[in-house]
Protein backbone atom coordinates (compact mmCIF):
# COMPACT_ATOMS: atom_id res chain seq x y z
CA UNK A 1 0.00 0.00 0.00
CA UNK A 2 1.37 3.63 -0.55
CA UNK A 3 1.06 4.77 2.33
CA UNK A 4 2.60 2.05 4.33
CA UNK A 5 6.76 2.34 5.09
CA UNK A 6 6.77 -0.47 7.26
CA UNK A 7 9.30 -3.55 6.54
CA UNK A 8 7.42 -6.24 4.85
CA UNK A 9 9.60 -9.01 6.78
CA UNK A 10 9.28 -7.45 10.38
CA UNK A 11 5.12 -7.72 9.93
CA UNK A 12 5.67 -11.08 8.25
CA UNK A 13 7.71 -12.85 11.11
CA UNK A 14 5.37 -11.30 13.78
CA UNK A 15 2.35 -12.42 12.23
CA UNK A 16 3.67 -15.89 11.33
CA UNK A 17 4.57 -15.59 15.66
CA UNK A 18 1.49 -14.49 16.83
CA UNK A 19 -0.41 -17.20 15.36
CA UNK A 20 2.23 -19.61 16.37
CA UNK A 21 2.19 -18.50 20.02
CA UNK A 22 -1.45 -18.42 20.14
CA UNK A 23 -1.71 -21.62 19.18
CA UNK A 24 0.72 -23.26 21.01
CA UNK A 25 0.84 -21.55 24.47
CA UNK A 26 -2.76 -22.44 25.86
CA UNK A 27 -1.68 -26.22 25.10
CA UNK A 28 0.32 -28.65 28.32
CA UNK A 29 1.99 -30.76 25.03
CA UNK A 30 2.64 -27.93 22.92
CA UNK A 31 4.02 -29.41 19.57
CA UNK A 32 3.72 -32.60 20.60
CA UNK A 33 -0.50 -32.13 19.72
CA UNK A 34 0.53 -31.85 15.77
CA UNK A 35 2.17 -34.69 15.98
CA UNK A 36 -0.38 -36.74 17.11
CA UNK A 37 -3.30 -36.41 14.02
CA UNK A 38 -0.64 -38.16 11.86
CA UNK A 39 0.14 -40.77 14.06
CA UNK A 40 -3.77 -41.72 14.51
CA UNK A 41 -3.87 -41.48 10.90
CA UNK A 42 -0.93 -43.37 10.31
CA UNK A 43 -2.18 -46.15 12.41
CA UNK A 44 -5.70 -46.23 11.29
CA UNK A 45 -4.69 -46.65 7.64
CA UNK A 46 -2.00 -49.09 8.47
CA UNK A 47 -4.51 -51.30 10.58
CA UNK A 48 -6.99 -51.34 8.01
CA UNK A 49 -4.64 -51.83 4.53
CA UNK A 50 -2.52 -54.15 6.34
CA UNK A 51 -4.92 -56.38 8.98
CA UNK A 52 -8.60 -55.59 7.73
CA UNK A 53 -8.16 -55.40 4.23
CA UNK A 54 -4.23 -56.33 2.75
CA UNK A 55 -4.94 -54.76 0.09
CA UNK A 56 -1.49 -52.77 -0.39
CA UNK A 57 1.17 -54.89 0.03
CA UNK A 58 3.39 -51.89 0.73
CA UNK A 59 6.61 -52.45 2.32
CA UNK A 60 7.21 -50.07 5.28
CA UNK A 61 3.89 -48.92 5.06
CA UNK A 62 4.30 -46.70 8.36
CA UNK A 63 6.73 -44.78 6.23
CA UNK A 64 5.12 -45.17 2.98
CA UNK A 65 1.67 -43.46 4.79
CA UNK A 66 3.19 -40.95 6.72
CA UNK A 67 5.23 -39.63 3.05
CA UNK A 68 1.36 -39.55 1.80
CA UNK A 69 -0.30 -37.70 4.72
CA UNK A 70 2.12 -35.28 6.17
CA UNK A 71 2.35 -33.12 2.15
CA UNK A 72 -1.61 -33.91 2.22
CA UNK A 73 -2.11 -32.64 5.66
CA UNK A 74 -0.03 -29.25 5.14
CA UNK A 75 -1.46 -28.82 1.86
CA UNK A 76 -5.34 -29.22 3.36
CA UNK A 77 -4.71 -27.11 6.65
CA UNK A 78 -2.73 -24.11 4.57
CA UNK A 79 -5.38 -23.99 2.04
CA UNK A 80 -8.25 -23.98 3.46
CA UNK A 81 -6.66 -21.28 6.43
CA UNK A 82 -5.44 -18.96 3.84
CA UNK A 83 -8.78 -19.44 2.15
CA UNK A 84 -10.37 -17.47 4.95
CA UNK A 85 -7.23 -15.60 6.22
CA UNK A 86 -8.68 -12.46 4.88
CA UNK A 87 -12.37 -12.60 6.09
CA UNK A 88 -10.67 -13.22 9.69
CA UNK A 89 -8.45 -10.13 10.06
CA UNK A 90 -11.21 -7.68 8.06
CA UNK A 91 -11.19 -5.95 11.30
CA UNK A 92 -6.98 -5.28 10.50
CA UNK A 93 -7.30 -4.37 6.44
CA UNK A 94 -10.18 -1.96 7.10
CA UNK A 95 -7.82 -0.20 9.45
CA UNK A 96 -4.41 -0.63 8.86
CA UNK A 97 -2.73 -0.18 5.67
CA UNK A 98 -0.54 -3.06 5.58
CA UNK A 99 0.04 -4.84 2.81
CA UNK A 100 -2.69 -7.20 2.10
CA UNK A 101 -0.76 -9.74 0.91
CA UNK A 102 0.95 -10.47 4.23
CA UNK A 103 -1.96 -11.74 5.70
CA UNK A 104 -3.00 -14.95 3.54
CA UNK A 105 1.24 -15.52 3.23
CA UNK A 106 1.78 -15.54 7.30
CA UNK A 107 -1.14 -17.74 7.48
CA UNK A 108 0.42 -20.25 4.92
CA UNK A 109 3.77 -19.70 6.56
CA UNK A 110 2.63 -20.20 10.69
CA UNK A 111 1.74 -23.78 9.23
CA UNK A 112 5.48 -24.31 9.10
CA UNK A 113 6.39 -24.68 12.47
CA UNK A 114 3.82 -27.67 12.73
CA UNK A 115 5.23 -28.90 9.34
CA UNK A 116 8.67 -29.58 10.64
CA UNK A 117 7.36 -31.12 13.51
CA UNK A 118 5.76 -33.88 11.42
CA UNK A 119 9.13 -34.23 8.98
CA UNK A 120 10.75 -34.95 12.27
CA UNK A 121 8.16 -37.42 12.62
CA UNK A 122 8.89 -39.05 9.06
CA UNK A 123 12.30 -38.81 9.72
CA UNK A 124 12.13 -40.77 12.93
CA UNK A 125 10.33 -42.72 10.91
CA UNK A 126 12.58 -43.98 8.83
CA UNK A 127 14.86 -45.71 11.63
CA UNK A 128 11.69 -46.81 13.39
CA UNK A 129 10.81 -48.98 10.46
CA UNK A 130 14.62 -49.93 9.45
CA UNK A 131 15.04 -48.41 6.11
CA UNK A 132 17.14 -45.60 7.83
CA UNK A 133 18.79 -42.38 6.77
CA UNK A 134 20.28 -41.94 3.28
CA UNK A 135 22.21 -39.62 1.34
CA UNK A 136 19.09 -38.11 -1.14
CA UNK A 137 17.64 -36.35 2.36
CA UNK A 138 18.95 -33.53 0.92
CA UNK A 139 16.31 -33.15 -1.53
CA UNK A 140 14.02 -32.54 0.99
CA UNK A 141 14.35 -29.01 1.12
CA UNK A 142 14.24 -28.64 -2.18
CA UNK A 143 10.77 -30.03 -2.81
CA UNK A 144 9.11 -28.80 -0.18
CA UNK A 145 10.44 -25.26 -1.06
CA UNK A 146 9.04 -25.83 -4.34
CA UNK A 147 5.97 -27.14 -2.40
CA UNK A 148 5.23 -24.71 0.01
CA UNK A 149 5.82 -21.69 -2.69
CA UNK A 150 2.93 -23.51 -4.34
CA UNK A 151 0.60 -23.55 -1.27
CA UNK A 152 1.73 -19.46 -0.80
CA UNK A 153 0.47 -18.72 -4.39
CA UNK A 154 -3.19 -20.48 -4.39
CA UNK A 155 -3.58 -19.32 -0.72
CA UNK A 156 -2.96 -15.48 -2.26
CA UNK A 157 -5.61 -16.81 -5.43
CA UNK A 158 -8.11 -18.07 -3.26
CA UNK A 159 -8.22 -15.87 -0.21
CA UNK A 160 -8.65 -12.89 -2.91
CA UNK A 161 -11.40 -14.54 -4.40
CA UNK A 162 -12.90 -15.70 -1.27
CA UNK A 163 -13.45 -12.03 -0.41
CA UNK A 164 -15.86 -11.58 -3.46
CA UNK A 165 -17.67 -15.39 -3.21
CA UNK A 166 -17.27 -16.34 0.07
CA UNK A 167 -19.16 -19.58 -0.77
CA UNK A 168 -15.37 -20.36 -1.55
CA UNK A 169 -14.60 -21.90 1.58
CA UNK A 170 -16.47 -24.95 1.73
CA UNK A 171 -15.62 -25.73 -2.03
CA UNK A 172 -12.12 -25.47 -0.72
CA UNK A 173 -13.24 -27.95 2.29
CA UNK A 174 -15.19 -30.15 -0.23
CA UNK A 175 -12.14 -30.18 -2.89
CA UNK A 176 -9.68 -31.09 0.06
CA UNK A 177 -12.38 -34.43 0.92
CA UNK A 178 -11.70 -35.35 -2.57
CA UNK A 179 -8.15 -34.92 -2.92
CA UNK A 180 -7.58 -37.88 -0.02
CA UNK A 181 -8.73 -40.20 -2.54
CA UNK A 182 -7.46 -38.55 -5.34
CA UNK A 183 -3.46 -38.26 -3.79
CA UNK A 184 -1.44 -41.38 -3.48
CA UNK A 185 -1.72 -41.69 0.14
CA UNK A 186 -2.71 -44.90 1.00
CA UNK A 187 -1.56 -46.53 -2.28
CA UNK A 188 0.89 -46.78 -4.67
CA UNK A 189 1.79 -45.18 -8.10
CA UNK A 190 2.27 -48.42 -9.43
CA UNK A 191 -1.20 -49.57 -8.35
CA UNK A 192 -3.20 -46.48 -10.45
CA UNK A 193 -4.37 -48.33 -13.55
CA UNK A 194 -1.78 -47.17 -16.78
CA UNK A 195 -4.44 -44.97 -18.17
CA UNK A 196 -4.83 -42.52 -15.34
CA UNK A 197 -0.76 -42.33 -14.25
CA UNK A 198 -0.30 -39.00 -16.86
CA UNK A 199 -3.19 -37.49 -15.04
CA UNK A 200 -1.81 -37.69 -11.93
CA UNK A 201 1.33 -36.03 -12.91
CA UNK A 202 -0.60 -32.92 -13.72
CA UNK A 203 -1.57 -32.58 -9.82
CA UNK A 204 1.25 -31.01 -7.58
CA UNK A 205 -0.08 -32.93 -4.12
CA UNK A 206 0.87 -36.15 -6.04
CA UNK A 207 4.04 -35.00 -7.23
CA UNK A 208 5.33 -33.81 -3.95
CA UNK A 209 4.36 -37.34 -1.91
CA UNK A 210 5.99 -39.24 -4.73
CA UNK A 211 9.21 -37.03 -4.42
CA UNK A 212 8.99 -37.79 -0.61
CA UNK A 213 8.34 -41.75 -1.69
CA UNK A 214 11.28 -41.72 -4.47
CA UNK A 215 14.02 -40.37 -1.24
CA UNK A 216 12.71 -41.86 1.86
CA UNK A 217 11.93 -44.82 0.81
CA UNK A 218 14.03 -45.74 -2.84
CA UNK A 219 16.53 -43.69 -1.53
CA UNK A 220 16.85 -41.99 -4.74
CA UNK A 221 16.68 -38.75 -6.37
CA UNK A 222 13.37 -37.56 -7.29
CA UNK A 223 13.38 -38.28 -11.15
CA UNK A 224 13.40 -35.06 -13.37
CA UNK A 225 9.60 -34.93 -14.21
CA UNK A 226 8.32 -34.90 -10.71
CA UNK A 227 11.36 -31.70 -10.09
CA UNK A 228 9.89 -30.07 -13.33
CA UNK A 229 6.17 -30.60 -12.14
CA UNK A 230 6.69 -29.27 -8.47
CA UNK A 231 9.54 -26.65 -10.20
CA UNK A 232 6.87 -25.51 -12.97
CA UNK A 233 3.74 -25.63 -10.49
CA UNK A 234 4.96 -23.38 -7.83
CA UNK A 235 6.46 -20.83 -10.18
CA UNK A 236 2.79 -20.69 -12.38
CA UNK A 237 0.83 -20.57 -9.30
CA UNK A 238 2.68 -17.92 -7.51
CA UNK A 239 2.56 -15.73 -11.07
CA UNK A 240 -1.24 -16.48 -10.59
CA UNK A 241 -1.61 -15.78 -6.84
CA UNK A 242 0.20 -12.53 -7.03
CA UNK A 243 -1.27 -11.14 -9.92
CA UNK A 244 -5.22 -11.68 -8.78
CA UNK A 245 -4.31 -10.90 -5.49
CA UNK A 246 -2.80 -7.47 -7.17
CA UNK A 247 -5.96 -7.10 -9.50
CA UNK A 248 -9.06 -8.08 -6.65
CA UNK A 249 -7.28 -6.36 -3.86
CA UNK A 250 -8.66 -3.01 -4.64
CA UNK A 251 -11.96 -3.40 -3.88
CA UNK A 252 -11.28 -5.58 -0.43
CA UNK A 253 -12.01 -2.72 1.74
CA UNK A 254 -15.77 -2.28 0.45
CA UNK A 255 -16.23 -6.30 0.27
CA UNK A 256 -15.04 -6.73 3.90
CA UNK B 1 3.70 22.84 -0.44
CA UNK B 2 0.33 20.67 0.10
CA UNK B 3 0.71 17.73 2.09
CA UNK B 4 -2.66 16.52 1.54
CA UNK B 5 -4.91 17.01 -1.62
CA UNK B 6 -8.17 16.08 -2.37
CA UNK B 7 -9.37 16.85 -6.14
CA UNK B 8 -13.07 15.95 -6.48
CA UNK B 9 -13.13 12.46 -4.88
CA UNK B 10 -16.06 10.59 -5.07
CA UNK B 11 -16.36 7.24 -3.06
CA UNK B 12 -19.35 4.94 -3.81
CA UNK B 13 -20.50 1.89 -2.32
CA UNK B 14 -22.88 0.14 -4.03
CA UNK B 15 -25.39 -2.03 -1.14
CA UNK B 16 -24.48 -5.30 -2.19
CA UNK B 17 -26.93 -7.57 0.48
CA UNK B 18 -26.55 -10.51 -0.87
CA UNK B 19 -23.79 -9.86 -3.17
CA UNK B 20 -21.12 -11.63 -1.38
CA UNK B 21 -22.27 -15.25 -2.07
CA UNK B 22 -22.75 -17.42 -5.16
CA UNK B 23 -26.16 -17.36 -5.25
CA UNK B 24 -26.29 -13.20 -4.98
CA UNK B 25 -24.19 -13.04 -8.19
CA UNK B 26 -25.96 -16.04 -9.79
CA UNK B 27 -29.08 -13.82 -8.53
CA UNK B 28 -28.27 -10.32 -9.73
CA UNK B 29 -26.89 -12.22 -13.32
CA UNK B 30 -30.68 -13.25 -14.52
CA UNK B 31 -32.47 -10.92 -12.78
CA UNK B 32 -29.99 -8.12 -14.13
CA UNK B 33 -31.04 -5.50 -11.34
CA UNK B 34 -29.10 -2.53 -10.93
CA UNK B 35 -26.91 -2.86 -7.94
CA UNK B 36 -28.17 0.52 -5.39
CA UNK B 37 -25.45 3.07 -4.92
CA UNK B 38 -24.69 5.21 -2.36
CA UNK B 39 -22.56 7.92 -2.27
CA UNK B 40 -20.21 8.11 0.93
CA UNK B 41 -18.48 11.57 -0.47
CA UNK B 42 -19.53 13.37 -3.46
CA UNK B 43 -16.96 15.74 -5.39
CA UNK B 44 -15.49 16.75 -2.13
CA UNK B 45 -12.42 19.28 -3.10
CA UNK B 46 -10.01 20.71 -0.54
CA UNK B 47 -6.25 21.09 0.47
CA UNK B 48 -4.18 21.13 3.56
CA UNK B 49 -0.87 22.17 3.91
CA UNK B 50 2.20 20.97 6.23
CA UNK B 51 1.88 22.26 9.83
CA UNK B 52 -1.99 22.75 9.52
CA UNK B 53 -4.53 21.36 12.19
CA UNK B 54 -7.63 20.66 11.11
CA UNK B 55 -10.98 19.48 12.59
CA UNK B 56 -13.38 17.86 10.45
CA UNK B 57 -17.15 17.64 11.99
CA UNK B 58 -20.23 16.41 10.73
CA UNK B 59 -23.14 13.83 11.61
CA UNK B 60 -22.82 10.29 12.08
CA UNK B 61 -22.75 8.90 8.59
CA UNK B 62 -21.25 12.02 6.75
CA UNK B 63 -18.88 10.27 5.17
CA UNK B 64 -15.83 11.69 8.17
CA UNK B 65 -14.52 8.00 8.40
CA UNK B 66 -14.38 7.66 4.82
CA UNK B 67 -12.56 10.49 4.60
CA UNK B 68 -10.01 9.16 7.28
CA UNK B 69 -10.01 5.86 5.29
CA UNK B 70 -9.00 7.72 1.93
CA UNK B 71 -6.41 9.61 3.62
CA UNK B 72 -5.04 6.79 5.42
CA UNK B 73 -4.84 4.94 1.93
CA UNK B 74 -6.81 2.25 2.68
CA UNK B 75 -9.46 2.60 0.50
CA UNK B 76 -9.27 4.13 -3.06
CA UNK B 77 -11.13 6.93 -4.68
CA UNK B 78 -13.81 6.01 -7.01
CA UNK B 79 -13.88 9.54 -8.54
CA UNK B 80 -11.31 11.88 -8.41
CA UNK B 81 -7.52 12.03 -6.72
CA UNK B 82 -6.21 11.64 -3.44
CA UNK B 83 -2.80 12.59 -3.06
CA UNK B 84 -0.64 12.60 0.29
CA UNK B 85 2.87 13.25 1.15
CA UNK B 86 4.54 11.87 4.09
CA UNK B 87 4.23 9.17 6.60
CA UNK B 88 0.70 8.89 7.49
CA UNK B 89 -0.46 7.65 11.33
CA UNK B 90 -4.08 7.17 11.70
CA UNK B 91 -5.63 6.48 15.11
CA UNK B 92 -8.72 5.05 13.51
CA UNK B 93 -8.68 2.05 15.70
CA UNK B 94 -6.48 1.93 18.24
CA UNK B 95 -4.80 -1.81 18.86
CA UNK B 96 -5.18 -3.22 15.34
CA UNK B 97 -4.14 -6.63 15.44
CA UNK B 98 -3.93 -7.32 19.10
CA UNK B 99 -4.41 -10.26 20.18
CA UNK B 100 -5.51 -10.95 23.89
CA UNK B 101 -3.19 -13.90 24.31
CA UNK B 102 -0.21 -12.47 23.47
CA UNK B 103 2.07 -10.16 26.30
CA UNK B 104 1.64 -6.38 25.88
CA UNK B 105 5.12 -7.23 24.76
CA UNK B 106 4.46 -9.21 21.73
CA UNK B 107 1.99 -7.09 21.29
CA UNK B 108 3.42 -4.16 21.03
CA UNK B 109 5.77 -5.28 18.12
CA UNK B 110 2.89 -6.88 16.54
CA UNK B 111 0.82 -3.81 16.24
CA UNK B 112 4.03 -1.65 15.81
CA UNK B 113 4.66 -3.72 12.59
CA UNK B 114 1.38 -3.64 11.03
CA UNK B 115 1.21 0.11 11.44
CA UNK B 116 4.62 0.50 9.55
CA UNK B 117 7.81 0.76 12.35
CA UNK B 118 11.01 -1.24 11.20
CA UNK B 119 12.19 -3.65 14.24
CA UNK B 120 15.11 -1.71 14.67
CA UNK B 121 13.02 1.48 15.42
CA UNK B 122 10.49 -0.93 18.27
CA UNK B 123 13.17 -2.19 19.59
CA UNK B 124 15.00 1.16 20.19
CA UNK B 125 11.44 2.58 21.32
CA UNK B 126 9.94 -0.59 23.12
CA UNK B 127 10.45 1.19 26.71
CA UNK B 128 9.47 4.55 26.16
CA UNK B 129 6.57 2.89 24.95
CA UNK B 130 5.57 0.96 27.80
CA UNK B 131 7.23 3.95 29.98
CA UNK B 132 4.29 6.41 28.39
CA UNK B 133 1.39 3.43 28.68
CA UNK B 134 2.45 3.39 32.38
CA UNK B 135 2.57 -0.44 32.14
CA UNK B 136 6.04 -1.31 33.24
CA UNK B 137 4.71 -3.61 35.93
CA UNK B 138 2.13 -5.52 33.44
CA UNK B 139 3.85 -5.55 30.29
CA UNK B 140 4.80 -9.33 30.54
CA UNK B 141 1.45 -10.75 31.43
CA UNK B 142 -1.36 -11.50 28.90
CA UNK B 143 -3.04 -8.95 27.43
CA UNK B 144 -6.25 -10.78 28.20
CA UNK B 145 -5.75 -9.67 31.89
CA UNK B 146 -5.70 -5.73 31.09
CA UNK B 147 -8.44 -3.56 31.42
CA UNK B 148 -10.14 -2.27 28.27
CA UNK B 149 -8.36 1.48 29.80
CA UNK B 150 -4.98 -0.27 30.23
CA UNK B 151 -5.15 -1.93 26.33
CA UNK B 152 -6.01 1.68 25.02
CA UNK B 153 -3.31 2.92 26.65
CA UNK B 154 -1.12 0.90 25.15
CA UNK B 155 -2.42 1.38 21.53
CA UNK B 156 -1.84 5.01 22.30
CA UNK B 157 1.23 4.82 23.17
CA UNK B 158 2.20 2.57 19.82
CA UNK B 159 0.73 4.58 18.04
CA UNK B 160 2.19 8.07 19.00
CA UNK B 161 5.65 6.28 18.61
CA UNK B 162 5.25 6.26 15.02
CA UNK B 163 6.59 9.11 14.87
CA UNK B 164 4.22 10.15 11.65
CA UNK B 165 4.32 13.40 9.57
CA UNK B 166 0.59 13.35 9.52
CA UNK B 167 -1.49 12.20 12.78
CA UNK B 168 -5.18 11.63 12.36
CA UNK B 169 -6.90 11.44 15.58
CA UNK B 170 -10.23 9.76 15.77
CA UNK B 171 -12.42 10.20 18.57
CA UNK B 172 -9.16 8.60 20.27
CA UNK B 173 -8.58 11.31 23.05
CA UNK B 174 -11.62 9.83 24.84
CA UNK B 175 -8.44 7.08 26.00
CA UNK B 176 -7.62 5.91 29.63
CA UNK B 177 -8.39 7.49 32.72
CA UNK B 178 -8.19 11.84 33.10
CA UNK B 179 -4.48 11.40 34.14
CA UNK B 180 -3.69 9.85 30.54
CA UNK B 181 -5.74 11.93 28.83
CA UNK B 182 -4.35 14.60 29.62
CA UNK B 183 -1.03 13.26 28.61
CA UNK B 184 -2.37 12.12 25.24
CA UNK B 185 -3.58 15.83 25.05
CA UNK B 186 0.19 17.10 25.63
CA UNK B 187 1.60 14.45 23.33
CA UNK B 188 -0.74 15.90 20.21
CA UNK B 189 -0.36 19.43 20.97
CA UNK B 190 3.95 19.16 21.07
CA UNK B 191 3.08 17.00 17.62
CA UNK B 192 1.21 20.61 16.50
CA UNK B 193 3.99 22.91 17.88
CA UNK B 194 6.40 21.18 15.96
CA UNK B 195 4.82 21.63 12.90
CA UNK B 196 3.30 18.65 11.96
CA UNK B 197 0.17 17.85 10.02
CA UNK B 198 -3.30 16.88 12.12
CA UNK B 199 -6.41 15.81 11.45
CA UNK B 200 -9.01 15.50 14.28
CA UNK B 201 -12.40 14.12 14.28
CA UNK B 202 -14.27 14.53 17.37
CA UNK B 203 -17.90 15.39 18.76
CA UNK B 204 -16.23 17.22 21.56
CA UNK B 205 -16.21 20.75 20.10
CA UNK B 206 -14.08 22.27 22.95
CA UNK B 207 -10.85 19.48 22.49
CA UNK B 208 -10.84 20.56 18.45
CA UNK B 209 -11.57 24.28 19.07
CA UNK B 210 -8.14 24.22 21.37
CA UNK B 211 -6.38 21.60 18.79
CA UNK B 212 -7.34 22.87 15.60
CA UNK B 213 -7.61 25.99 13.46
CA UNK B 214 -9.63 25.27 10.19
CA UNK B 215 -12.57 22.96 10.19
CA UNK B 216 -14.05 21.16 7.42
CA UNK B 217 -18.44 20.57 7.36
CA UNK B 218 -19.42 17.49 6.04
CA UNK B 219 -22.78 16.45 5.81
CA UNK B 220 -24.32 13.70 3.92
CA UNK B 221 -20.81 12.89 1.70
CA UNK B 222 -20.45 16.94 0.69
CA UNK B 223 -18.53 19.90 1.84
CA UNK B 224 -20.64 22.14 3.23
CA UNK B 225 -18.15 24.31 4.57
CA UNK B 226 -14.27 24.74 4.71
CA UNK B 227 -13.05 27.31 6.94
CA UNK B 228 -11.72 28.87 10.42
CA UNK B 229 -12.57 27.13 13.31
CA UNK B 230 -14.82 29.07 15.00
CA UNK B 231 -16.92 30.00 12.11
CA UNK B 232 -17.27 26.26 11.04
CA UNK B 233 -18.34 25.21 14.27
CA UNK B 234 -20.50 27.75 14.84
CA UNK B 235 -22.47 26.72 11.43
CA UNK B 236 -22.53 23.50 12.15
CA UNK B 237 -24.21 23.88 15.61
CA UNK B 238 -27.02 25.99 14.05
CA UNK B 239 -27.49 23.92 11.06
Amino acid sequence: MKNWHGDFWYALSTLVMKDFRVRYRNMSLGMAWSLLNPLVMMSVLWFVFTKLYPAGRQEHFPLFVLCGLVPYNFFTISWVGATVSLIENAQLIKRVPVPREVIPIASVLSNCVQLSGQLALVLVMAFVVGVGANRQWIWLPVIWLFFIGFVVGLGLLSAAVDVYVRDLRYLVESANVVLFWLVPIWYGFEQIAPEFRTLYGYNPVAAMVLAMRRVMLDAQPPPASLLWNLAFSSAFMLVIGAGSFRLLKRRFYEYL
Amino acid sequence: MARIEFDGVSKVFARHTQRKLLRGYLHGLLARRHTEKFYALRDVSFRIDRGESVAIVGANGAGKSTLLSLMAGISAPNEGRVSVEGKVAALLDLGSGFHPELTGRENIHLNAALLGLHRRAVDAKEESIIDFAGLADFIDEPLKTYSSGMTMRLAFSVAIELDPDILIVDEVLAVGDQAFQAKCLEKVRQFVLAGKTMLAVSHSTAMIRELCKRALWLDHGKLMMDGAIADVIQAYEQR
